[in-house]
């Protein structure tokens, strides 16, 4: 039977699995939108295609599903672009689609048309310009497969006009994605023989867990080789969930803004075992002087990370689920409480300084809004946050205890990604309790699609974190450029009201007194309630180790218990 | 840090050039030649890259390429007996009364006189790219007016598998023996 290019289209995404987008028509898009209507999918229509991007990678990182964005040509594909390289970087698998002038006009500066397999090819793993009826379901179906195979990724599928209006026949299996011919690999019995040796004769090891123990489902598999070997953890920001924060191996998150006890772990280990991370700049500070004394074994399902920014003394390249179950047998059980001793020895100094002993000043902290956020929701809710300050904050007092209950844009830092990630994770997990912690700047980059949370008729909580300025850049002005404040303060509207001119529900809350009540009765509230919580202005994230410094020269919290920056 | 010679072949589509060209240039990579052509399969083109890298770089070179949908097999023949060739054509100027003198050189080379004018004369050699830099040094005194080089290709020594074929079983691969793969 024959069918159009766009029957084709929803055809493969329902046989896909896909039940949800996110989009926005346009002309050169219009015969998908039309052919939409007759299959069973929900269409969430976004504001910006940013906010369509970033839904799709929520709705991924919620469920480990693919998710989906459509948008038109040339401007609704452009901007995009954020939103896919956002997706690249932290290796989320979406497939986007796209529509694109008639194939006769390609080329030809047509209204509406952008060079978009281009523009996007450095930030997606692979993209698609297809310009007939019968080549929509392979790159469909291809597509599907390449976002969420190896190290996830996007795919964009841009899809001329014609294409989608001709028809054809069509056959889901002829259409199956072909194998792309690779070399078989297989694991060195040497390497592995090699990481168990250092493993079994570790004094100091530490284990690095990245956002992979997430993707790769391994959370169980890494509890059981820590707890075997009685390894401590420390978590890069993407891998915080992946092990509970309540473990007693967990340290808690490393780099720029780790704890001092878990950089300074990292510094005096022995061995390193890296396990689906890949050394980000802002996990490692000064390569030169980073883990000086340390082995490391890393762990990784994309071997180009293998040696990329640190060199290693063993790469192990696959799923790190699989690769740790073939380890485990052979490691050697414990005997490690010399060191595990000597790390909570420098956890005790530094809980002197830990916010949450401040009292009441009458200051409404921004870390303490978090942590109570964290205990007003029992830890469980699914928080989703932007970039700044605030994120480092949630990373530091939201303590997670189950994956993919934390989705922050690490390695891109896109700002405005929280509210339009925390639709699509409340799309894919209806039943969880989801929150939107975002800076008083980042919310406004995106703040438009509270007009989608209102259409929707979506149950999601927000917390903004208000205080006057680009919080985090502010940081490194008062830092790095002596407190010249170049385009910091930030002017917002009252968000209040904005809530209400949604048909949301708004609260302003400037007491510390007044946190957990209005947490509570946001909670109870059926509806999306906007918390606008007014903080400090001129609060610091510690501690801080900055840019390219030494991962132990660390900037401590000040002691005892000051951390406004006239303090400071 | 020394020159890689990598074999790669890749689907013969639209835009697979550009895919790899954005590859070196987004991942900073430094590429002295690059040559492109058919093979003896229809739907496969050849590639042949001379990166300057040391061999960890190597192994994340070729791992960045399997990245790419469209590379069907990438092969580092650096420590592989290989025959490599260069071709170019060289036009230099050439007086009548000096003419006899770049014959001469051309004989030593090897090389060929394949156009004449009353003043230039083209000259079409291939070898190894200390060849034809050897002709090229003793040629630029009379004036070199234009060149045209291909870039390395290369061949593995017959013995060898054929470096364009994808790898026929499971490879432990890469020079370092403590990075191994497995999907």
């Amino acid at each position: 039977m024959k069918r159009t290019g766009a029957q084709i289209l929803w055809e493969c995404l329902v046989r896909e699995g896909v039940t949800t987008v996110f989009g926005y028509p346009g002309g050169a898009i219009l015969p998908a939108y039309d052919a939409m209507l007759d299959y069973p999918i929900r269409h969430v229509l976004v504001r910006h295609e940013q906010g369509a991007t970033h839904m799709a990678d929520g709705y991924a990182r919620a469920s480990g599903r693919v998710g989906v964005a459509i948008a038109t040509s040339g401007p609704g594909a452009t901007n995009m672009v954020t939103g896919i390289a956002t997706a690249m970087m932290d290796s989320v698998p979406i497939v986007c689609i796209t529509g694109q002038v008639g194939s006769k006009l390609i080329g030809s500066d047509g209204f509406q048309e952008t060079d978009i397999t281009g523009v996007t090819l450095p930030v997606t793993k692979h993209n698609y310009l297809v310009t007939r009826a019968q080549d929509i379901g392979p790159a469909v179906r291809e597509a599907f497969h390449i976002a969420s195979s190896g190290r996830p990724g996007p795919v964009l599928i841009d899809i001329t006009k014609d294409a989608q209006q001709s028809s054809c026949e069509f056959d889901w299996e002829q259409a199956a994605p072909k194998p792309h011919a690779r070399p078989e690999r297989i694991v060195n019995p040497d390497s592995m023989a090699t990481a168990l040796q250092l493993i079994n004769s570790a004094q100091r090891p530490v284990i690095l867990a990245g956002h992979g123990v997430i993707v790769s489902n391994a959370s169980a598999t890494v509890r059981e080789f820590a707890e075997r070997a009685q390894i401590p953890i420390a978590m890069t920001l993407l891998g915080i969930g992946g092990i509970p924060a309540s473990h007693p191996l967990n340290l808690g998150m490393m780099g720029m803004h780790g704890e001092a006890w878990v950089n300074t772990a990292i510094q005096e280990a022995d061995l390193l075992l890296a396990f689906g991370m890949r050394f980000d700049d802002r996990v490692t500070g000064n390569l030169k002087t980073y883990a000086p004394n340390a082995r490391k074994v890393h762990i990784d399902i994309d071997p180009a990370e293998i040696g990329k920014n640190v060199p290693v003394d063993v790469g192990l390249v696959g799923d790190l689920g699989t690769m740790l179950e073939s380890l485990l047998p052979r490691v050697a059980p414990g005997g490690r409480d010399a060191w595990l001793q000597h790390i909570n020895g420098m956890k005790g100094e530094s809980a002197v300084r830990d916010i949450k002993n401040l009292p009441d000043d009458g200051h409404l902290y921004a870390a303490h809004v978090i942590n109570d956020l964290w205990q007003a929701t029992d830890g469980r809710a699914i928080v989703v946050t932007d970039v700044g300050q605030h994120q480092m904050w949630e990373a530091q007092y939201y303590h997670h205890d189950e994956p993919r209950t934390l989705i922050t844009s690490g390695g891109l830092g896109t700002m405005g990604f929280a509210l339009p990630a925390a639709i699509g994770a409340k799309m894919a997990r209806p039943e969880a309790e989801v929150w939107v912690v975002a800076g008083d700047g980042g919310f406004q980059m995106t703040m438009p699609e509270l007009a989608t949370i209102a259409q929707e008729k979506l149950d999601i909580n927000i917390a903004i974190i208000n205080n006057g300025y680009l919080g985090m850049v502010r940081q490194w002005q008062e830092f790095f450029y002596e407190r010249r404040y170049a385009a910091t303060p930030l002017l917002s509207p009252d968000f209040v009201k904005l809530a209400e001119a949604f048909g949301l529900a708004g609260a302003a809350i400037t007491r510390r007194s007044e946190v957990i009540p209005a947490i509570e009765s946001a909670r109870q509230h059926a509806g999306t309630v906007v918390l606008e919580f007014r903080v400090e202005q001129e609060d610091t994230v510690y501690p801080m180790v900055p840019a390219g410094a030494d991962l132990h020269a660390m900037i401590r919290r000040p002691s005892p218990l000051v951390e406004t920056a006239e303090d400071a | 840090m020394k020159p890689h010679t990598f074999v790669v072949t890749v689907e013969d589509l639209p835009g697979v050039l550009n895919r790899i060209s954005s590859l070196f240039r987004r991942r900073n990579y430094n590429i002295d030649s690059l040559t492109v052509g058919h093979t003896e399969r229809p739907g496969v083109s050849r590639m042949t890259f001379v990166v300057l890298t040391d061999t960890p770089g190597a192994d994340r070179f070729a791992a960045n390429l399997y990245k790419l949908v469209n590379v069907i097999s990438v092969a580092d023949i650096t420590n592989t007996p290989a025959v490599y060739r260069d071709l170019a054509m060289i036009k230099v100027a050439a007086p009548q009364e000096r003419r006899p003198e770049i014959v001469h050189l051309v004989e030593v080379f090897r090389a060929r006189i394949v156009d004449l004018s009353p003043e230039s004369l083209t000259i079409e050699i291939t070898g190894g790219e200390d060849k034809i830099d050897g002709l090229l040094d003793v040629l630029r005194p009379y004036g070199v007016l234009e060149m045209a080089r291909t870039g390395r290709l290369a061949m593995t020594r017959a013995a060898r598998a054929n470096a364009s074929a994808p790898a026929p079983g499971p490879v432990a691969d890469t020079h370092d023996p403590q990075v191994s793969y497995s999907v």
